[in-house]
């Protein structure tokens, strides 16, 4: 079986400068992922931090071997942002993943990607993009393994990829929750998202994890992870693996995620191994199995038999 | 700008008809339609009988077929669409991109809508979809503030549409698995959202508790009143602190901004509620059609009177206003 691709998503968070050059910096230098995305998929305002940095962190994370894939905003609804976008579209010699579909129209007859964020629901959308030169579609986080299996078997030229570890964005807003929390407008957000580095947790009232609000996005409190269904992905035609960053070590989490990838370690020891890296830490599969997102089923025992 | 109402019944079309209403909006009782509710929405028979009707009254009838079609089995979207063209309809309201490639091939007459399922909130995505399909009119999403709107209408070649009153998404539309996180449906895939096969109501103490799924949306003192588990509309805590984190139980009414729309250059104005009875259509259709008449007069007296039917009686302009900005 070809090797597959191990992909380290786009950072969600609103992290610090130091602290992003630094997660780069350790992608780059102690990891075998294949494909790395910078870019900001949340908020524009948090954009010119980072932005400056762009070019230096490209340029080590190609040098050391890695496709780099600069991902866009999830949500573009001002001129300022449709100007930003049209920006992005026009840089050279990156491939650059839609997450809206506006930038779909800029990036037509060019090579990209499609987003998680854009609904790739079928067959019929699948070939659109494909036809339209996307070379690698990332797809939504709630479709099941019956419809992952049929949009491989649809066998367009493009890659497929799915998400296999990390929170799931689960909704995008114009406004900030973030900020609505802490009784501050948007405009004056004071950037408190950046206060936590994997979303704000929220509970319900009788205190169950339930959410993780990052800004304009809400996540799921708990944390994908797919490693049961791996295999079961490759043998469908699935070629490459997501890995959404967290503020756990990430080297360590793409290692054990490329055992997996390669059966060389069970899926049952990676999650023992998560939890030992002392993260407060629920999984979650259940959009695999057509169940509530939240939910966990275990399928793995059998497959081994 | 056109007047365009729900209708989850035949029963509910003729009251929209006989309120006013320019067009009436409904679904096929499947999952091809995001009210795909339990004894909504209409049989290819009854759909046939209802733009009979409508068309004799000067009345335009579109059909929403806005979820995204599940892999492996198209056909169903691609029926539907082939049935409501053959059934007359003015126009078909759509949000998957290879379903819009179907409908353009198949039947390159037919007028095509997108829906606001499809989260189309820039100049460069709307262009997209009329460039690609003929889309004819954009249903914005609730996202989007008077002012973006006015620019975009600037800018691009085909009609909007707006929502005026009713329920109220938070979220961007089209783009939201939280429904399906807590129950396993969701509007994209199912056409439901906090639907009421997952809903539960425990009393705990004095408390009532509202659950969907796994999960307590809500708990009510006895002296408050107690609410649908709509998950974004919910009570939750973060940073020990206990509130409305995503929104305050309100729902949408644009009636005191009519006229600003217009002159915005929205073409349409889109009541929510297939899910409602015909009392409803008929007293929220009554009243916007009133205030629209108005309006045309040159008067600019458009006070609702619609308060009373809003969800927790507390009305709001939403992105419109934008008072969170």
């Amino acid at each position: 079986m070809k090797r597959s691709r191990l992909v380290m998503g786009p950072v969600l968070f609103h992290w610090d400068e130091d602290r992003k050059k630094d997660f780069y910096s350790r992608i780059a230098d102690e990891t075998d992922v294949d494909t790395v995305h910078v870019g900001e998929v949340v908020c524009a305002k948090r954009m010119p931090f980072f932005d400056k940095h762009l070019p230096s962190v490209i340029e080590r994370l190609q040098r050391s071997g890695k496709e780099v894939v600069l991902s866009t905003l999830a949500l573009v609804m001002n001129e300022r942002e449709v100007n930003q976008i049209r920006d992005i579209a026009q840089m050279p010699d990156i491939m650059i993943e839609a997450n809206d579909i506006s930038v779909v129209r800029l990036l037509a007859g060019q090579p990209h990607m499609i987003g998680p964020y854009i609904n790739t629901y079928n067959e019929g959308t699948l070939s659109y993009f494909a036809e339209k030169g996307a070379k690698r579609i990332a797809l939504p986080w709630e479709l099941p393994m019956s419809s992952i299996a049929a949009l491989c078997g649809a066998q367009t030229a493009a890659e497929i990829e799915v998400q296999v570890f990390g929170r799931m964005p689960l909704a995008i807003s114009a406004r900030c929750y973030s900020a609505r929390a802490q009784g501050l407008h948007k405009d004056g957000c004071r950037y408190v998202c950046g206060d936590h580095l994997d979303g704000m947790d929220v509970e319900t009232l009788d205190d169950t994890p339930f959410l993780a609000v990052n800004g304009l996005q809400t996540l799921s409190s708990h944390y994908v992870e797919m490693a049961d269904n791996i295999a079961q992905m490759q043998t469908a035609g699935v070629t490459a693996f997501r890995l959404s960053p967290h503020s756990l070590d990430m080297t360590r989490v793409s290692g054990l995620y490329r055992q997996v990838l390669a059966r060389k370690t069970d899926p049952e020891e990676l999650r023992h191994r998560l939890k030992e890296m002392r993260f407060p830490m629920n999984f979650a599969n259940g959009f695999l199995h057509e169940a509530p997102g939240a939910e966990f089923r275990q399928t793995r025992a059998r497959q081994a038999e | 700008m056109e007047l365009v109402c729900p209708a989850g019944t035949p029963a509910s079309l003729h009251a929209a008809v006989a309120a006013g209403a320019d067009v009436v909006y409904c679904g096929f009782r499947d999952a091809t339609n995001a009210r795909n509710f339990p004894g909504l929405n209409f049989s290819r028979a009854e759909l046939r009988d209802a733009v009979k009707h409508a068309h004799k009254h000067g009345v335009h009838v579109y059909l929403a077929c806005n979820t995204y079609p599940q892999a492996g089995a198209e056909e169903i979207w691609h029926k539907a669409v082939d049935d409501a063209v053959a059934i007359g309809v003015d126009a078909i309201i759509l949000a998957d991109i290879g379903l819009l490639r179907y409908a353009r091939d198949h039947h390159p007459d037919a007028r095509l809508h997108l829906s606001v399922q499809a989260s189309a909130s820039n100049e460069e995505a709307i262009r997209f979809y009329h460039q690609e399909f003929g889309v004819r009119r954009v249903v914005l999403p609730r996202v989007l503030s008077l002012d973006e709107i006015r620019t975009l209408n600037q800018r691009i070649q085909v009609e909007t549409e707006v929502f005026a009153f009713g329920g109220m998404c938070v979220m961007a539309e089209g783009r939201c698995s939280l429904s399906s996180y807590a129950t396993g449906e969701s509007p994209n895939m199912n056409g439901v959202c906090s639907p009421a096969a997952h809903v539960h109501y425990e009393e705990r103490g004095d408390t009532t508790v509202s659950r969907l799924g796994n999960f307590t949306i809500n708990i009510y003192d006895s002296d408050e009143k107690v609410g649908y588990p709509t998950l974004c509309k919910g009570r939750f805590r973060a940073m020990d602190k206990s509130g409305y984190l995503f929104e305050e139980p309100t729902s949408l009414d644009v009636t005191a901004m009519l006229p600003e729309l217009a002159d915005a250059g929205v073409s349409a104005l889109k009541i929510e509620g297939r899910q409602r009875g015909k009392a409803y259509i008929s007293q929220v259709v009554g009243a916007f059609r009133t205030s629209l008449d108005k309006i045309a007069e040159g008067r600019r007296d458009a006070r609702s009177k619609l308060s009373t039917l809003s969800e927790g009686q507390s009305d709001t302009t939403g992105a419109y206003r934008r008072s969170w900005q």
